[in-house]
C-alpha cells in the first residue's frame, strides 16, 4: 500500500490515521519526534522548516520500512530523489536571520541561522539522514499547483538512475504555521493520480 | 533535443553576452573592495551592478529589474512570442528579493519577498500564462533550472523555456557570507595556493531554450544532480555528488571529447579541494579546468547560466578562458588550471557547481557542426 503524511501545526496524520498529540506547533513536532524518532539529535539544531520536513520524511519512511520487512530503500544509492516543493521558501529563517542585523548598535549576525536561509538545506538534512546520493533539488511555486508539481515530479524520471521520489509540500511560514504533504512516488506511477492522496 | 536558442548577460562587465564575453577575454573584473557600503561594519570585495545603469518602466525591485532586463534582451533575440502557452518562465535564484526584510524598506508588499511572487511579476511583465517555476537550490541553482527546463522541452510540456538565473547582492547575503568566514579580503583566486574565500557578485543571466533542432547549434546534452549526503554546508571529502554527477553527464562521452570543465570553483578552501577530488575520481585529470568566479565574484543564483553562456562563446571562440586570479595550484590533485588563454578544437565542456544542503550539478554541454 501507498503511505502518505500530512501534517500542520496542530495534527499529524500517517496514512490517514491521526496521531494522539497534546500539544501544537514546534511543541509538537519535538513531541512526535521523542515518541517516533529518538535516535538523531541533530534535529535539536535544525530550524523550523528542516524539523517539519525531517519529521515528516521519518514518519513515511518508518511506514515504508514497517510495512515491508525491510532496511531502508535506497540507502547509499542515487535511485531516491528528494523533490520538494513550498510557497514560503525559508522565509522563516530569513526573517530570523533578519533580525541579528537589523539594529546597527545590536548586529551580531548568525552564522547558525544564516545557513538555514537556503530553502533546500531540508532535502539534504534527509540526504544525509537516509544517505541518499540521489538527486536533491527544490522548487518554490505561489500555490499548491498539483499540475506543476506533477510535471516537476515526471522531469526527475528523466534521470535514469532515479526509480522513486520522495517529494511534496513542506512550508514553514513561521514556527506556529507549518504543513508538510509528503509521499514516496515509483517510476511508472501516475503521478497526479498519487498526489491526489496528500490533497487532502 | 534541446538547444539554445539565445542568450543575454547583465553584469558590472556589460549588459549583453557579447560584451561580458570580450571583456572576460581582456581580463577585465568590476570586483572592487567596498568600506562602509550599506552600513556594514565590515569591508567587503564584490562585484556590483551600477544601479543607475538599469532602468526597466514599471514598479520593481532592483533584481526585477535586471531579470527583466536580460530576459527582454534574449527573447528578443530569440524572436518568440513570451506570452505563448507552449512558453514556460524557469527562474534561478537563492535569495530574491530578500532586501524587502529590512523594517526600514516600505516601498513595495511584505509577500514581494515570497520567491514565486516575485516570479509571477515577471511573468506577468511578459505576459505569460503559465505559473513560472522558481528554482532555489542553493549555488547549483542555475544549472537545475536548466536541467528542469530541458526536460519539460524533452517530454514536449513546452516548445521554449525562458531560463534566467539571477541574484542581487545586500546586507543580509554579504553580512551571512562574512558570519561565515567565507568571504576573501581580496580578488578571489580559485584554485590557488593562497586562496582565502570567495567574493560576491550580482548578475542576471538569461537563456532560452528550444527543442527545435537548427545548424551549427548548441545542445544541452545530459544533466544530473547529486547529493554529498555528507553535511549541509561543508562539501563531501571525497567529492561523492560532484563525482557522480559527472559520471552521470559524460555517460559513454570520451574524456578527450570534452575541451574543458567550467568548475564551481569559488576560491573557497573545502569547494576547489573538492572539486579537484571529483575530477580526479571521475577521470578527468586530463582535461582542462576553469573558473570565472574572478571576473564576476560568486553570482549564486545567476552563476549557473552565466557561466554556461560564457563557455558556450568561449568554444565559439575555440577558447579556454583564463582563471583570473590563479597563479599556483593549491589543490591535491593535478587538476589542468591555468590563468592565461587557451585554444581548443574541441566542442564539449562540462559545467559544474556545488552548494550548501550538498547538493552538486552538472551539465554537459556540445555544439553541434554545421552540416
Amino acid at each position: 500500500m501507498k503511505h502518505f503524511v500530512v501534517l500542520n501545526d496542530k495534527s499529524v496524520m500517517v496514512d490517514g490515521v491521526p496521531m494522539q498529540l497534546e500539544n501544537q506547533g514546534m511543541a509538537m513536532l519535538n513531541d512526535v519526534y521523542r515518541s517516533k524518532i529518538g535516535d538523531y539529535p541533530k534535529f535539536f539544531k535544525m530550524d523550523a522548516l528542516c524539523k517539519v520536513g525531517f519529521v515528516a520524511s521519518e514518519l513515511l519512511l518508518k511506514a515504508e520500512t514497517d510495512s515491508e520487512i525491510s532496511q531502508r530503500k535506497a540507502h547509499g544509492t542515487s535511485s531516491r530523489a528528494v523533490l520538494l516543493f513550498n510557497r514560503s521558501g525559508s522565509l522563516n529563517a530569513d526573517t530570523k536571520y533578519q533580525a541579528t542585523i537589523q539594529e546597527a548598535d545590536n548586529f551580531f549576525p548568525s552564522p547558525a541561522i544564516f545557513v538555514y536561509t537556503l530553502p533546500n538545506i531540508v532535502t539534504g538534512e534527509i540526504a544525509i539522514r537516509n544517505l541518499y546520493y540521489g538527486e536533491t533539488n527544490f522548487i518554490v511555486l505561489d500555490c499548491m499547483d498539483l499540475h506543476t508539481i506533477a510535471e516537476q515530479i515526471a522531469n526527475a524520471f528523466q534521470d535514469s538512475e532515479t526509480e522513486s521520489v520522495l517529494t511534496g509540500w513542506v512550508d514553514c511560514y513561521d514556527e506556529n504555521h507549518f504543513e508538510a504533504r509528503m509521499l514516496i512516488i515509483n517510476r511508472n506511477e501516475d503521478i497526479l493520480n498519487e498526489l491526489n492522496k496528500i490533497k487532502q | 533535443m534541446v538547444v539554445k536558442i539565445s542568450d543575454n548577460i547583465v553584469s558590472p562587465l556589460g549588459l549583453t553576452s557579447e560584451e561580458n564575453y570580450s571583456a572576460v577575454k581582456a581580463g577585465q573584473s568590476r570586483l572592487s573592495r567596498y568600506e562602509g557600503k550599506w552600513n556594514l561594519p565590515e569591508p567587503f570585495v564584490a562585484s556590483l551592478i551600477d544601479r543607475e545603469k538599469i532602468q526597466v518602466d514599471g514598479h520593481y525591485t532592483f533584481f526585477e529589474q535586471i531579470v527583466i532586463k536580460s530576459a527582454s534582451a534574449a527573447i528578443a533575440e530569440a524572436g518568440i512570442d513570451p506570452a505563448s502557452p507552449r512558453v514556460i518562465f524557469v527562474l534561478s535564484t537563492t535569495k530574491g528579493n530578500v532586501y524587502l526584510l529590512d523594517n526600514g524598506i516600505t516601498d513595495f508588499p511584505d509577500e514581494r519577498v515570497l520567491l514565486g511572487v516575485t516570479a509571477d511579476v515577471v511573468a506577468k511583465h511578459f505576459g505569460n500564462p503559465n505559473k513560472p517555476v522558481v528554482v532555489s537550490n542553493a549555488c547549483i541553482s542555475g544549472v537545475c533550472a536548466q536541467i528542469v527546463a530541458m526536460r519539460l522541452l524533452e517530454r514536449g510540456a513546452y516548445d521554449y523555456a525562458v531560463v534566467i538565473g539571477a541574484d542581487m547582492q545586500s546586507p543580509f547575503i554579504v553580512s551571512g557570507f562574512q558570519s561565515f568566514k567565507a568571504l576573501s579580503p581580496e580578488q578571489c583566486k580559485p584554485f590557488d595556493a593562497s586562496r582565502r574565500g570567495l567574493n560576491l557578485g550580482e548578475a542576471a543571466a538569461t537563456m532560452v531554450l528550444g527543442a527545435k533542432e537548427t545548424d551549427g547549434c548548441w545542445k544541452l546534452v545530459r544533466g544530473a544532480i547529486r547529493n554529498d549526503a555528507n553535511h549541509i554546508s561543508g562539501p563531501s571529502r571525497v567529492g561523492e555528488g560532484s563525482y557522480r554527477a559527472l559520471k552521470y553527464v559524460l555517460g559513454d562521452c570520451p574524456a578527450d571529447e570534452i575541451a574543458f570543465v567550467n568548475a564551481h570553483g569559488t576560491a573557497t578552501m573545502y569547494n576547489d579541494e573538492m572539486e579537484s577530488i571529483a575530477v580526479e575520481r571521475a577521470g578527468l585529470l586530463d582535461v582542462p579546468v576553469n573558473s570565472l568566479k574572478g571576473y564576476f565574484g560568486h553570482t549564486m543564483g545567476a552563476a549557473g547560466v552565466l557561466e554556461s553562456i560564457l563557455s558556450m562563446r568561449a568554444i565559439d571562440d575555440n577558447t579556454i578562458l583564463p582563471t583570473r586570479g590563479f597563479e599556483n595550484l593549491g589543490v591535491t590533485h593535478n587538476v589542468k588550471v591555468s590563468n592565461t588563454i587557451g585554444h581548443t578544437e574541441k566542442k564539449s565542456f562540462i559545467k559544474l557547481l556545488s552548494g550548501f544542503g550538498g547538493c552538486n550539478a552538472a551539465l554537459l554541454f556540445r555544439k553541434e557542426e554545421q552540416k
